[in-house]
């Protein structure tokens, strides 16, 4: 290892917060690093990774380097990316609990995406709809790729009717449905006229776009189409509300739930947690949209506002400041000094008693170092929590983001479209004569942003963190070894594929897709749980017993112990 | 209820499969190249099929599992995957420096019909492979078999590209374990060596794929069977292969080329296939089992005539893959237990014909289905309660809603640890069955007795 050290002022050693860092990363150049990272690649490779690795620069303007994102993986790299199937079928759809998912394809696809996301849900009764616990798969076998799978699926849609009697069945293709060509979306009309119920198809091939962002892209724009706005009834509630872009992982929803109730904030609909058919059909009727995970869902937040007329924000809930922040956004912009009050209460009775911990917590954290390389969102919100007990993000970047989830979405016009986000459907959304409702004026819009509450806004990750840290897109499983070695960091944060491989280097690892276990890490009490996780995670005592007592000592001595 | 829609009225199913009990066939083979020494195994296709694979094997055994993926766009699979596979191959050994890399292919590439073998030529061709490295490929389309016929075709892989008879004897054995957990590959080992055999191995996970903590990550750990153990299998005195589904054709293969004599067991679970093997062990190689042994298939069977007034006559489902079923069903038949209800998602009539004869004796007609599914399973428990639940970690949402006692046993387990450490195979493996199945119906004892009829001592 052959780390190039650097001269650099003493003041770079020290986080935003104040707290001191290790010496040993104002020794760290990343230019250097990127370049050691760079190094043992072959030169078309390191051509292309070094536009994906980049030491964070923020110039005066605030403006930060461009970052190349949402492009293809370089094949045998070692990849933490999925697939199209993945984003759609796994993460959009799957957390939806009355919607009957059938997958067309081999048995595979199916049967990795079988309750492997920690997605909870909670059906309101036992008599609900539950279909999450169930893979639905039409098992191809080598005589449907040879004569084709259509009929097969339409007899699978029948009997998965049969068995479930849904509301909706949905229906996913798998890689080789699209390359022999197999219509799931003839299919789906026909038996959607047939059995008189809600269905239809994604074209969400597993080899579709460059990652799983794809997908969520393809299942969004097939709930847009297919489901938003067929229930106009509207709910009784003083602040109604979207939440997008939130899966209820570890019960994260649950929590936003618990916190929104007690200030008065109803949810229409949340896309995709805990979420029903039904929520998805009513959610026009909300008067704000709040985007949680820009990256899986910016665009549907655009749509609802060009279609039906609800403006959107993004908020974030996870750290206990941003969930203040965020609540007092949402009453910002409903205006209205009951809800104000409201929510400055919830604060308030919440916040003294995550203080307490954060502050204990903080103790042993502070100065202790984090990477995170995880999501679309994931690794810029997770710096939030770290931040709140002392610790720094050396190191992040995404999975499967976009550039605008970097550089933010001021990028969104200079974005290239290539041969690989040609192919993923952009839906051309116009207004609903009938079911427009403009929520607010353009002079009330215009008052509220002299407020500071910024519309259809995402400033990304990189003007957020400091200057120096290194931002890597799309990492590889050499990078990540090289960076374990180069910066020593406290805590990992990645998937449940890197996981080991970083604890094998006897550094503590967090999965920040799933949570491994526990959660919620979102609202306030997602950030007590979080706080306490990462103490346990960085400061145990089971991470100093890597050596046996002959390997640190080896020496025999000549003494015998009853001597 | 968590299969709240899951009822007792079963009506047959033509294009459905509903909770499946079976995989697809590409993680088999990512699984069986992970127990090469020093291979990286790599998926030639989607860039998800890599990802869900290793997710499945990390989940199941907690440990690092590497592999590459061809990573198809939409160009890739109108125009073929050639180019993305021999970039792969530059790539894996520039940065990851493997001995081996152990391609199989997916749905999407065997559907657009990619040659992998002439790619890899080309590959050596071109100089992407370096001298003495090595490049191996099986054919694993998704849409064919499962998860097992994956193994099963990479197992045979190994041998079709490494298997050479140089006409000197080497005085060893192939043992094909089958599709059995890493511990299991040890156990079998060790009770080969006890013989005084010395086996050839293959695949042999053990040390990958159950590695210890030592704060040193290695992506290619200690384990696994070496290119030269793989080469000289072709000089061995014979073949001995575990599991017909998983290890049959690899051994027939050795046999068919170079006349290794094969012989196919059952996967040595319980007494009785213990004991077949380790006298076909015993007759092939010429040796006496040594006391050890026997004194360990005396201990098994000390604690089945011990304990037996605890499982005699309780009724069990079983869902799992068909080496391991056949062997399990055998095991508890054996020892008077009543499997009533027995359920795996790979095709296959031989598989319900050796259910049939192994339970043709009792005085009840067993459920048995190959190709079914878990959904099928539960519909069968929900008409015919069971006092036991023997399957991987789907089982537990039928084992909760039904209140049954439940065994993970298969793949994958998702939610408990053990089965990477403590082998089910031989007869130590068989007195760890007989620990969990005694647990969970003591526990379920225990847990349902009136307070008078509590028990200290049982």
């Amino acid at each position: 290892m052959s780390t190039k050290l650097k001269g650099r002022g003493s003041n770079s050693n020290e986080n935003k917060s104040g707290d001191a860092l290790p010496d040993r990363l104002s020794m760290i150049d990343p230019e250097e690093v990127k370049k050691e990272l760079l190094a043992r690649y072959p030169a078309k490779v390191a051509r292309k990774r070094s536009k994906q690795i980049m030491a964070n620069k923020i110039d005066e303007e605030g403006e930060v380097p461009v970052m190349s994102a949402n492009v293809r993986t370089i094949p045998g790299i070692i990849t933490q990316r999925g697939c199209c199937y993945a984003g759609c079928k796994g993460v959009i759809l799957g957390p939806t609990r009355d919607i009957v998912n059938i997958t067309h394809g081999p048995i595979g696809c199916g049967f990795y995406s079988w309750l492997t996301r920690r997605n909870q849900t909670k059906p309101s009764s036992d008599k609900d709809d539950n279909f999450m616990t169930y893979c639905l798969s039409t098992d191809m076998q080598d005589k449907d790729i040879v004569f084709g799978g259509e009929e097969k699926l339409k007899t699978a849609i029948q009997e998965a009717y049969d068995i479930f009697k849904p509301k909706a069945i949905s229906i996913f293709a798998t890689c080789p449905v699209g390359l022999i060509g197999d219509d799931v979306h003839s299919v789906a009309r026909e038996m959607k006229e047939k059995l008189g119920i809600n269905i239809f198809g994604f074209s969400c091939e597993g080899y579709r776009g460059v990652s799983q962002s794809a997908g969520h892209h393809i299942a969004n724009n097939g709930i847009f189409t297919h489901v938003v706005g067929k229930d106009d009834s509207i709910k009784k509630a003083d602040y109604k509300i979207n939440l997008l872009g939130e899966y209820n992982i570890g019960g994260d929803g649950f929590e936003i739930d618990r916190i929104l109730d007690n200030c008065g904030i109803s949810i229409v609909s949340t896309f995709s947690g805990n979420s029903t058919y039904d929520q998805f059909a009513n959610s026009h009727t909300a008067d704000l949209n709040t985007v949680m995970c820009h990256r899986s869902i910016n665009y549907v937040a655009d749509m609802l506002e060009i279609k039906y007329g609800i403006p959107w924000i993004k908020i974030n809930f996870i750290g206990a400041k941003s969930t203040a922040k965020s609540l007092r956004k949402i009453a910002t912009y409903f205006e209205n000094p009951k809800l104000i009050k409201k929510v400055e209460e919830v604060i308030k009775k919440e916040m003294p008693q995550i203080e307490t911990i954060r502050k204990d917590v903080k103790k042993r954290c502070a100065g202790k170092i984090a990477m995170l390389f995880v999501g679309g969102s994931r690794a810029h919100h997770y710096q939030e929590l770290f931040k709140e007990i002392g610790m720094k993000t050396i190191s992040a970047g995404y999975e499967f983001a976009h550039r605008d989830d970097y550089e933010g979405r001021k990028v969104l016009p200079d974005i290239k479209i290539d041969a690989d986000s040609r192919n993923i459907e952009e839906l051309a959304v116009e207004k609903n004569e009938k079911k427009y409702i403009a929520r607010k004026t353009d002079k009330e819009i215009e008052k509220l942003e002299e407020q500071g509450l910024a519309f259809k806004s995402y400033n990304g990750m990189m003007p957020e963190m400091e200057a120096e840290a290194l931002i890597i897109d799309d990492v590889s499983q050499y990078e990540t070894e090289m960076l374990l070695k180069i910066y020593k960091p406290d805590i990992y944060c990645a998937g449940i594929k890197e996981k080991y491989a970083i604890q094998k280097n006897g550094i503590p690892m967090k999965q920040l897709h799933s949570y491994d276990s526990g959660g919620p890490y979102a609202g306030f009490k997602g950030a007590v749980n979080f706080y306490k996780e990462i103490d346990r995670l960085v400061n145990s005592k089971v991470w100093d017993y890597l050596e046996a007592p002959w390997q640190a000592n080896p020496e025999l001595s000549a003494k015998y112990v009853w001597e | 209820m968590l299969l709240r829609h899951t009822n007792k009225d079963i009506k047959e199913r033509k294009a459905l499969n509903v909770n499946p009990a079976k995989t697809c066939q590409p993680i088999g083979a990512m699984y069986a190249s992970l127990g090469i020494h020093g291979c990286l195994p790599h998926s030639h296709g989607s860039q998800g099929c890599c990802a869900y694979h290793r997710s499945a094997l990390t989940r199941h055994y907690r440990e690092p599992v590497m592999a590459a993926t061809s990573s198809f766009t939409e160009g890739s699979s109108v125009f073929g995957g050639q180019a993305n596979l021999i970039q792969a191959i530059d790539n894996i050994f520039t940065t990851y420096d493997p001995d081996i890399i152990a391609v199989h292919t997916t749905c999407l590439s065997e559907t657009i019909g990619d040659d992998v073998n002439q790619i890899t030529i080309k590959a050596v061709k071109d100089g992407k492979v370096p001298k003495g490295k090595y490049v191996i490929h099986a054919s694993t389309p998704s849409y064919v078999g499962s998860h097992v016929t994956g193994f099963s075709n990479m197992t045979k892989a190994m041998v079709m590209h490494f298997a050479k008879s140089t006409g000197k004897p080497n005085g060893k054995y192939n043992i094909i374990p089958g599709y059995v957990e890493p511990s299991d590959m040890t156990e079998i080992k060790r009770i080969v060596e006890k013989l005084g055999i010395k086996p050839i191995l293959f695949p042999d996970t053990s040390n990958v794929l159950n590695g210890p903590q030592t704060g040193r990550y290695s992506m290619f750990p200690e384990g696994g069977v070496t290119i030269d153990e793989l080469k000289s299998s072709g000089d061995s005195m014979g073949t001995i292969a575990l599991g017909s589904l998983a290890s049959a054709d690899a051994a027939r293969s050795l046999d068919s080329k170079w006349r290794v004599p094969c012989q196919v067991q059952d996967l040595p679970i319980g007494l009785a296939a213990t004991d077949r093997f380790v006298n076909a062990l015993r007759i092939a190689a010429g040796v006496s089992v040594p006391d050890e042994i026997t004194r360990e298939r005396g201990q098994l069977l000390d604690i089945i005539t011990d304990m037996h007034q605890y499982f005699y006559g309780k009724k069990v489902a079983l869902s799992g893959d068909p080496d391991h079923l056949i062997s399990l069903t055998e095991f508890l038949v054996s020892i008077d237990m009543a499997p009533v209800h027995i359920v795996t998602g790979t095709s296959g009539k031989d598989f319900e014909k050796r259910i049939q004869d192994i339970t043709s004796h009792l005085p009840y007609k067993v459920n048995v289905k190959a190709g079914g599914d878990m959904f099928t399973l539960h519909q069968w428990i929900k008409n015919e309660p069971v006092d036991l639940l023997i399957a991987n970690t789907y089982g537990k949402y039928i084992a909760r809603d039904d209140d049954i006692p439940f065994i993970r046993y298969g793949f994958p387990i998702l939610d408990r640890i053990g089965h990477s450490y403590f082998p089910s195979v031989c007869y130590r493996g068989g007195i760890r069955l007989l620990e969990k199945i005694l647990d969970a119906l003591m526990d379920r004892l225990d847990r349902d007795a009136p307070e008078e009829k509590f028990e200290l001592v049982m």
